[in-house]
């Protein structure tokens, strides 16, 4: 059954610039078939940014992966639903239009730099293998842009570093590499999959305002998947909470960090240390995530939450739509956001 | 990068010390009475053996004596001079004969290597879990399975005598053609372990997180697959033809033994058979050298192909 979320934001002239509708992969392997995304539903518009928050396989990564057409199929299958970009269905496409798609429209950098750039060429040449191949350019026309691109991500001495090879560079300095890729063709859209979990704390931050400065600058619009909660806070708009291949809860960020309106966020929240309260117990989510071959009957959450009744075992909650158009998947929605208000 | 090599090649010195010095020494060591054996069948007069006593300082005894007349050897081997077989040919112009045949049989070999082993294991490991790939590794466990000393004389057999596609044989001065079937099956072991080190290391790169980049980045497949997984592929595929070379350069005895094909391994096989000490050891002091300079040459190569790599 389909359950189109409500939107946060008003709907532009013309329908959102993405939009998913009620997506469903699964992945077939040997021990059996699981359902990695079921129902996600989210859209973006141009100049925004868009946090997709969640733990490790609660289907973030996928469903960027499905957006981008390079989920490896098999063993992924998408089962159903829509993805709709500038209003047209990218899923009816063929393979070639959408190839034509990726990194001209929309783009992706990766969580890990160091082995997502190819280790024995150097990133001057990967960064013009875009602009050659894509959009035609000569060798040097390439060449050339492709430092205008590092100095573009502030990478210094890009001229002088244009021939090194990506071992050579430091971590946040690599991360400047991939984005100055992925910026190569000037897309719409820029999907960061966790682009600064792999770096120091120190780093992470100039990655993420370098981030938040080009989105402005060269207005984009960003989806920006993270597990970091401290990430998102300055750099999104609005927030969509994965949970085992389903989104939880839907809001702007402003009113999700004041007043989250489903328990798992609420936990995420709380499982960040206070600074400000000295000597408490650190606060976690009690479980674990659930294995996506056996999807817990009803809600997905429930043997995690400390909210369960019978009826979050026995009944699949639907998006409850909250006043300033928030959306949170629970059966006690409204009371949880009372709590977490108080 | 230029005083690793200047390393290696001052280790290259002691090992090759190291190996004629046991080679030698092996060689020697079981042997009664070398006068005799140079002799053979025929009696030896007492000016004759006072003479060659004389000449090869055999009256010193016991290890003093053996480093004497090892570092004789050593002398002589330096000024380019490998000495005589017993059979009083010089032992430099037997391999001067013998290293281009064997050079030939050799490229043969690598070549069908090359262009069959790699070639089917790109297209294994791009189509794997496919018939393709199944059907070439059986193929090449079959293949990895058979010893020469079975494979060359069926070949021989069915390929040469039987339907008579090839020469049985080789002779003293072989042809192209006639190398063909030995260059073949010489290769053959090669060319299994070339299919299955591409094919596994297709299928590795081709999971790579690279290849999601360049997939991303909107590259047409057949880029991502001869560019990006291709490139990294083959670094371990040419690192190991590499050091094949070096090994097929050294002589097949057991291809060139049953093909009758007069290279270097032919050679070694006959020295070692008549217990000609000079020849056998002057020919693996060359090996050793020969296999000493291709492993260099390798891990330089190593170094170019994979910009990781530096050496210091």
């Amino acid at each position: 059954m389909t359950v189109q979320p409500t939107p946060a934001s008003a709907t532009p002239e013309g329908g959102h610039l993405l939009e998913l509708r009620d997506l469903h992969v699964e992945f077939r392997t040997a021990e059996g078939v699981a359902r990695v995304i079921n129902g996600v539903s989210y859209h973006l518009d141009a100049g925004e940014t868009l946090a997709v928050l969640g733990e490790s396989g609660s289907g973030k990564s996928v469903t960027a992966q499905a957006i981008m057409g390079i989920l490896d199929t098999p063993p992924a299958l998408i089962r159903s639903g829509q993805i709709l970009y500038q209003g047209q269905d990218l899923l009816t496409r063929s393979e070639e239009q959408r190839r034509q798609v990726r990194g001209k429209e929309i783009a992706m950098i990766f969580q890990d730099a160091l082995s997502a750039l190819n280790p024995v060429f150097p990133v001057g040449w990967q960064i013009g293998e875009t602009l050659r191949q894509r959009a035609g350019m000569s060798r040097g026309d390439a060449r050339r842009r492709a430092i205008e691109l590092m100095d573009l991500v502030k990478i210094p001495g890009a001229a002088k570093r244009i021939g090194d090879y990506p071992h050579q560079f430091s971590g946040g300095m690599r991360q400047r590499v991939m984005i100055a890729m992925a910026l190569a063709l000037d897309p719409k859209v820029l999907i960061a999959d966790e682009p600064t979990t792999a770096l120091d704390v120190t780093v992470q931050a100039q990655i993420m305002d370098l981030l938040a400065d080009l989105r402005r600058d060269l207005n984009m619009a960003m989806i920006l998947i993270t597990h970091d909660l401290g990430v998102v806070a300055g750099v999104a708009d609005r927030i969509a909470v994965m949970y085992a291949g389903r989104i939880v809860e839907h809001a702007d960020v402003r009113s999700l960090y004041k007043a989250p309106a489903h328990p798992y966020t609420k936990g995420l929240l709380e499982s960040i240390p206070r600074m400000d309260v000295r000597g408490q117990e650190l606060s976690t989510i009690k479980g674990l995530p659930p294995n996506l071959m056996r999807i817990p009957s009803g809600c997905p959450f429930h043997p995690r939450c400390p909210y369960v009744q019978q009826v979050c075992v026995d009944v699949v909650p639907h998006d409850l739509v909250l006043g300033d158009g928030r959306t949170s998947a629970c059966h006690f929605a409204q009371e949880v956001r009372d709590d977490s208000a108080r | 990068m230029f005083r690793y090599i200047l390393r290696r090649l001052l280790q290259m010195v002691l090992a090759f010390f190291g190996t004629t010095l046991i080679v030698y020494a092996l060689m020697f060591a079981g042997q009664g009475d070398p006068i005799q054996a140079l002799a053979g069948e025929r009696p030896v007069t007492a000016a004759q053996r006072a003479y060659l006593t004389e000449k090869y300082h055999l009256d010193a005894t016991g290890v003093g004596g053996f480093f004497y007349r090892y570092f004789d050897y050593v002398r002589s081997l330096l000024q380019g001079d490998l000495g005589q077989s017993l059979t009083g040919r010089q032992i430099g112009d037997i391999l001067q004969a013998a290293w281009p045949v064997t050079l030939k049989l050799a490229l043969i070999a690598l070549a069908v290597a090359i262009l069959v082993g790699v070639t089917a294991g790109v297209v294994a490991g791009i189509r794997r879990a496919s018939i393709f790939d199944n059907s070439t590794l059986v193929l090449t466990l079959l293949v990895l399975g058979i010893p020469t000393i079975v494979l060359a004389p069926l070949a021989q057999y069915f390929l040469g005598v039987k339907w008579q596609l090839f020469p049985p044989t080789a002779g003293s001065q072989p042809t192209f053609y006639a190398l063909l079937l030995p260059g073949i099956v010489l290769g053959s072991l090669s060319l299994a372990t070339a299919l299955r080190l591409t094919r596994t290391s297709v299928a590795e790169n081709l999971r790579a997180d690279y290849v999601r980049t360049a997939r991303s980045k909107g590259l047409v497949k057949r880029r991502i697959v001869t560019v990006h997984v291709l490139r990294n592929s083959l670094i371990p595929v040419i690192t190991f033809l590499g050091v094949e070379l070096g090994n097929l350069m050294s002589g097949a005895i057991i291809t060139e033994g049953v093909f009758n094909i007069p290279g270097v391994g032919f050679n070694l096989f006959r020295g070692i058979r008549t217990e000609d000490g000079p020849l056998v050891v002057g020919i693996v002091s060359v090996l050793v050298v020969v296999y000493l300079v291709s492993n260099l040459v390798v891990d330089v190569l190593y170094a170019v192909l994979d910009p990781r790599i530096r050496y210091e």
